[in-house]
């Protein structure tokens, strides 16, 4: 398929009438949460979009994020907008091996120098770990990282490992891993957080670049506020039960049964900002929380040290919305100290973490 | 999830019938009337996105079984089917996309006189009428068009 190709001429190619265009711009909006107003809009910059090349660097991770993808729902739709990229480097899906496949990385970030798109999962043992923790065709993958990001128009970290550090910073993180925004500041950076993220939200991201030539608004984590704009809790089908104080206590109980809220069991819904509640898994079959177990806040940073998935929800005493929109902004402005200045917060919060009462809570709000 | 065929019978205008409104219905069905009522003084069109929102099937299924069936029905086979009917409402259309699966990809209310996809473009016409003279010219036909 020729580069030069726009995607409604790539569509056509393919067979696809003007009615599915039609059909893949309303999933297009959709899948980024944006109104349906705005379809003509999408059909129009989609007809003379052209597809970006886009080079998948895999580190630390368990391919979870590209099984997330590849295995999302909407084959079709998903299909379609990863056919719209030029995905010229992806150690899972891509059929080279060896030098042949690292010669494709280097000849994609010579052809399109400026223009392309790297995406990240997994994290990096920073620049002052042993590199030999994870490596690829022998270099460590902090020199690879870059390496690739230095002429790349944007990157996009992928999961919760490359977005804060995920699983292999927990503690005492053994590998000195570290997120991609902690190393990467000159680049624009997307964090598409989550164990795994949500596949719409990395195609819905895509899609947006292939829309708009540019990449979403983001919150102060770095994430695309169409899909972590809002948290679990606001959006979760069961926050009536949380508002008339109708908690489930144990998983077996008759709260449990009835539906109620899982506030009580762990549920970190309150804190979360992700789109299961809306998008939902397989194919919108469930969530997390209609399946009965409380969300861990997997797209939260250092969720594998925020105290354990069963302990409720407290709020530190010393915390206040300020200091947390406070520590956003600073994150939004200083770029790599966001991570930094999360981790910090969480940990100095720990020490002082205090549970409350549902009711001390409730009186609060 | 419930077809949308099972959801009221076609011609379900009954109004008197219909159950009372859950709560977060209502400030949707009020989008609705607003947009209704743009539509007949300007000819403005508006879209609804029922699957972006935070309703579970329960609350879509009532709101279809409120707005009722009208008389005109569609499907269209591109990436998928997408099933098109109007409601009882004259000029409020829901249209279903699905993929191959059959899996829901965007569920619109849609207030126009007839919804977009259901349209054909101008692109779409002109490769028609290409289409129909190559047919008249390879069955024979004795005065082609010019």
């Amino acid at each position: 398929m020729a580069a030069s190709q726009t995607l409604a001429e790539q569509l056509r190619a393919q067979g696809v009438s003007r009615r599915g265009f039609l059909k893949f711009c309303a999933a297009t909006a959709s899948l980024m949460a944006l109104p349906p107003s705005l379809i003509p809009r999408i059909a129009e910059a989609l007809e003379a979009a052209r597809r970006p090349s886009v080079i998948w660097l895999s580190f630390q991770e368990c391919t979870g994020c590209t099984e997330s993808l590849t295995r999302s729902h909407a084959p079709t739709l998903e299909g379609l907008i990863f056919e719209a990229i030029s995905l010229d480097y992806h150690h899972t899906l891509q059929a080279a091996s060896g030098e042949a496949a690292e010669a494709a990385r280097l000849q994609a970030m010579r052809d399109n120098a400026g223009a392309y798109l790297v995406v990240v999962d997994g994290s990096i043992p920073g620049p002052e770990a042993n590199p030999g923790y994870s490596t690829v065709a022998g270099h460590s993958n902090h020199a690879i990282l870059m390496e690739t990001v230095e002429h790349a128009a944007a990157v996009i970290a992928v999961g919760t490992c490359a977005a804060f550090g995920g699983l292999p910073r927990a503690a005492p993180n053994p590998t000195g891993a570290r997120a991609v925004m902690e190393l990467v500041h000159d680049k624009p950076i997307v964090n598409i957080s989550g164990c795994p993220p949500i596949p719409m939200a990395i195609t819905g991201v895509l899609a947006h670049y292939l829309t708009f030539g540019r990449l979403p608004e983001l919150d102060a984590y770095r994430r695309p506020l169409a899909f972590f704009g809002e948290s679990i809790h606001d959006r979760c089908y069961r926050r009536p039960f949380y508002d008339r104080g109708l908690f489930a206590e144990s998983f077996d109980d008759e709260g449990a049964r009835q539906g109620w809220c899982l506030y009580r069991l762990g549920c970190k819904g309150p804190t979360t900002y992700n789109a299961c509640a809306t998008q939902r898994w397989n194919g919108g079959t469930s969530w997390p929380i209609e399946a009965g177990h409380p969300c861990l806040g997997c797209s939260e940073p250092a969720f594998w040290d925020a105290g354990g998935f069963y302990r409720a929800v407290s709020v530190p005493p010393r915390v206040n919305a300020a200091a947390l929109l406070g520590a956003g902004a600073a994150g939004a402005a200083l770029g790599a100290g966001t991570a930094l200045a999360a981790r910090h917060l969480t940990r100095d919060e720990q020490q002082h973490r205090e549970p409350v009462t549902v009711e001390e809570l409730e009186k609060k709000l | 999830m419930p077809t949308l065929e099972s959801i009221a019978p076609a011609g379900d205008t009954d109004t008197d019938a219909l159950p009372p409104l859950p709560g977060p219905l209502v400030p949707l069905l009020h989008e609705v009337r607003h947009a209704l009522a743009r539509l007949v003084a300007d000819g403005g069109e508006h879209r609804i996105d029922l699957h972006a929102l935070p309703l579970d099937a329960t609350l879509i299924d009532q709101l279809l079984a409120f707005i009722g069936r009208g008389e005109v029905e569609a499907r269209i086979e591109a990436m998928g089917p997408t099933r098109v009917h109007e409601s009882a409402i004259a000029g409020v259309w829901v249209v279903d996309y699905r993929d191959a699966d059959d899996q829901r990809l965007a569920l619109h209310l849609e207030i126009a006189t007839v919804p977009q996809i259901l349209r054909t473009d101008r692109a779409t016409l002109s490769a028609g009428l290409q289409r129909l003279d190559a047919g008249l010219a390879g069955a024979g036909d004795p005065s082609p068009p010019s």
